[in-house]
């Protein structure tokens, strides 16, 4: 066992303008631990997710990566190479927008395998199989990755995506809105197979979103956001079965109204 | 290369009205900077201020400019397109040198001390003192896949080069092997990943440890780099898909070469077709040869 937590987050704040989008968050992330991220729509769940994953410059606050080298570092006292370098291979983002995270005119193996190249796969054969394997794990048809991503479906989209992003056997996965614009069914389908895939990996994992149901499935553990604010943090049944704070009990309870 | 002085000595020969080789000296000045840069940092662009030239964009607006910033009195000058020296892109850019420069032009690869180029190297081997100057459409091997310039210069910046090597993949799973027969990417001094401009791969070897220096312009994209002399140029490939040049399955119909790129040419209208070299100044020296040889 670990005794150091994967991700140490600080008094994390980020202004934009007179705007708080996000204020003084602070918590712990441990290695093989998913922590869920809910609220309504501009409470700043999107904010702080661009914040950790060194997308966003926050305005105060400490985020500090055990990194494989050196231990816990600042990540934006890292070099911007270094930091660049985190970002296509320890850690991996699935975007809201399969757009934002595909390059929608290059083949589904072409884009689950660049993470390989990137860090100096020359070996098409080699390359090749490994992306095989990681379509066939996300359920993808292998007949299918010579196609370009912008002929799948949404569900699809964001399972090439997941691929793309494990291929590199990455410590800690941004998720936004993962299955947001899904069908029910497809996102019920996409949920199964993220759970499966972050229990098979190990890796570490915080989820955005404003489904309840997607945390519950996912998440070990859960913070409330409202208006920048963390207004709850707990295990994740607790929060959901015996919510304190008055917006988590409304929020628990819409959900269950539904 | 010129100097000031030379430049403002120089005789009759050309048109008057015009400063030597059309461009003003201060911005000749500039461009050499940038030259001087380029060379200083292989295979990396060099920004400068592209000047509007009596040619549109398209025409090697680029090449001309480098041309025109490098070249003295003393300098003999080859221009080719496609490797012909009498092409209407070549003759025009050729005469427009000895007009405003009054410098002595060839088709001999061997007797030019400047050559500007479109699409090709030549075949006869370059040598110390020799300059190749290239005319550059797209400069940015990586704008296929990144558009924005902030985050090609960032790419570059860190050598983050995967997107270079999925292109090679996307050739591969579609075609079966890297169909890129054109402008082949390559990677200078292991270091800058590098459009050669879109000369044939074929040619891509000539450019690995040139004794010559290799010049780039870029007139539309206002982009010069540079390869220094005996400079190693990697073509970028795959283990298991190394890189490979053309073949043919003949030799040159005139002049018999093996060794050279050949242009298919259709001889009538009934399907009739033969191989030629693309570089007239290599056959025609080769037919020289043979003829004597033959004809004894
Ligand atoms: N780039 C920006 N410039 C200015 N204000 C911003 C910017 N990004 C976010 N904000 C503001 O910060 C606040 C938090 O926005 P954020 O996108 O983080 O919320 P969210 O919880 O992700 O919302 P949603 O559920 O709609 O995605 C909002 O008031 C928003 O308008
Ligand atoms: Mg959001």
């Amino acid at each position: 066992m670990t005794e150091r937590p994967i991700l140490r987050v600080r008094g994390l704040t980020r202004l934009y303008g007179r705007t708080v989008a996000c204020r003084n968050v602070s918590f712990d992330l441990w290695p093989g631990e998913v922590l869920g991220v809910v609220g309504e729509s501009g409470a700043g769940k999107t904010t702080l997710l661009k914040c950790l994953s060194a997308q966003v410059e926050p305005t105060d606050g400490t985020i500090e990566y055990d990194t494989r080298a050196d231990g816990l570092v600042d990540v934006f006292a890292l070099s911007e190479p270094a930091r660049r370098m985190l970002l296509r291979t320890d850690w991996g983002i699935v975007h809201q927008n399969p757009r934002d995270g595909l390059h929608m005119g290059v083949s589904a193996g072409g884009n689950v395998g660049e993470r390989l190249m990137a860090v100096g796969a020359r070996h098409y054969g080699n390359i090749r199989s490994e992306v095989l394997d990681w379509l066939d794990r996300v359920e993808i048809d292998t007949g299918r990755i010579d196609d370009r991503p912008d002929t799948f479906s949404g569900g699809m989209q964001q399972r090439v995506q997941i691929a793309r992003n494990l291929i590199s056997r990455p410590r800690l996965l941004f998720l936004d809105e993962p299955t947001g614009g899904l069908d029910v069914s497809v996102q019920a389908r996409l949920l199964d197979l993220l759970r499966q895939l972050v229990a098979s990996t190990g890796v570490a994992a915080i989820v955005v979103t404003h489904d309840l149901g997607v945390v519950r499935l996912l998440a070990h553990r859960l913070m409330v956001m409202r208006g920048g604010e963390v207004v709850e943090h707990g295990l994740t049944d607790q929060v959901l079965d015996d919510p304190q704070h008055a917006y988590s009990q409304l929020l628990v309870s819409s959900i269950l109204q539904v | 290369m010129t100097s000031d002085e030379t430049t403002a000595a120089f005789g009759a020969e050309h048109v008057a009205g015009y400063n030597f080789a059309y461009l003003d000296e201060q911005t000749k000045r500039m461009i050499r900077r940038a030259i001087l840069k380029a060379i200083a940092i292989p295979g990396y662009q060099v920004p400068f201020g592209s000047r509007e030239m009596p040619l549109p964009y398209g025409w090697g607006t680029g090449g001309i400019q480098v041309t025109a910033s490098v070249i003295g009195p003393d300098d003999v000058l080859k221009v080719i397109d496609q490797g012909a020296d009498d092409t209407t892109n070549a003759v025009s850019i050729r005469a427009f040198f000895a007009k405003t420069t009054g410098v002595a032009t060839t088709e001999r690869t061997a007797e030019a001390t400047l050559i500007q180029t479109r699409h090709r190297i030549p075949e006869t081997p370059l040598r110390e003192g020799q300059v190749l100057i290239y005319q550059v459409p797209i400069p940015e091997p990586l704008r296929w896949l990144e558009p924005r310039e902030s985050e090609t210069r960032k790419m570059h910046a860190l050598a983050e080069y995967g997107v270079m090597q999925v292109s090679l993949y996307e050739d591969i799973a579609r075609y079966g092997r890297i169909a890129k027969a054109y402008n082949y990417p390559v990677r200078v001094h292991a270091r800058y990943i590098t459009s050669p401009s879109p000369i044939p791969k074929f040619d891509n070897p000539k450019m690995d440890r040139n004794p010559a220096i290799q010049l780039f312009g870029a007139g539309r994209e206002r982009r010069i780099y540079a390869i220094p002399p005996y400079t190693a140029v990697e073509s970028l490939d795959f283990d298991d898909y190394p890189f490979t040049v053309e073949q043919w399955p003949e030799s040159c119909a005139l002049c018999g070469a093996t060794d050279s790129f050949l242009d298919e040419i259709v001889t009538n209208d009934k399907g009739g077709r033969m191989f030629i070299c693309s570089d007239t100044d290599y056959c025609a020296g080769r037919r020289a040869e043979n003829g004597e040889e033959t004809a004894a």
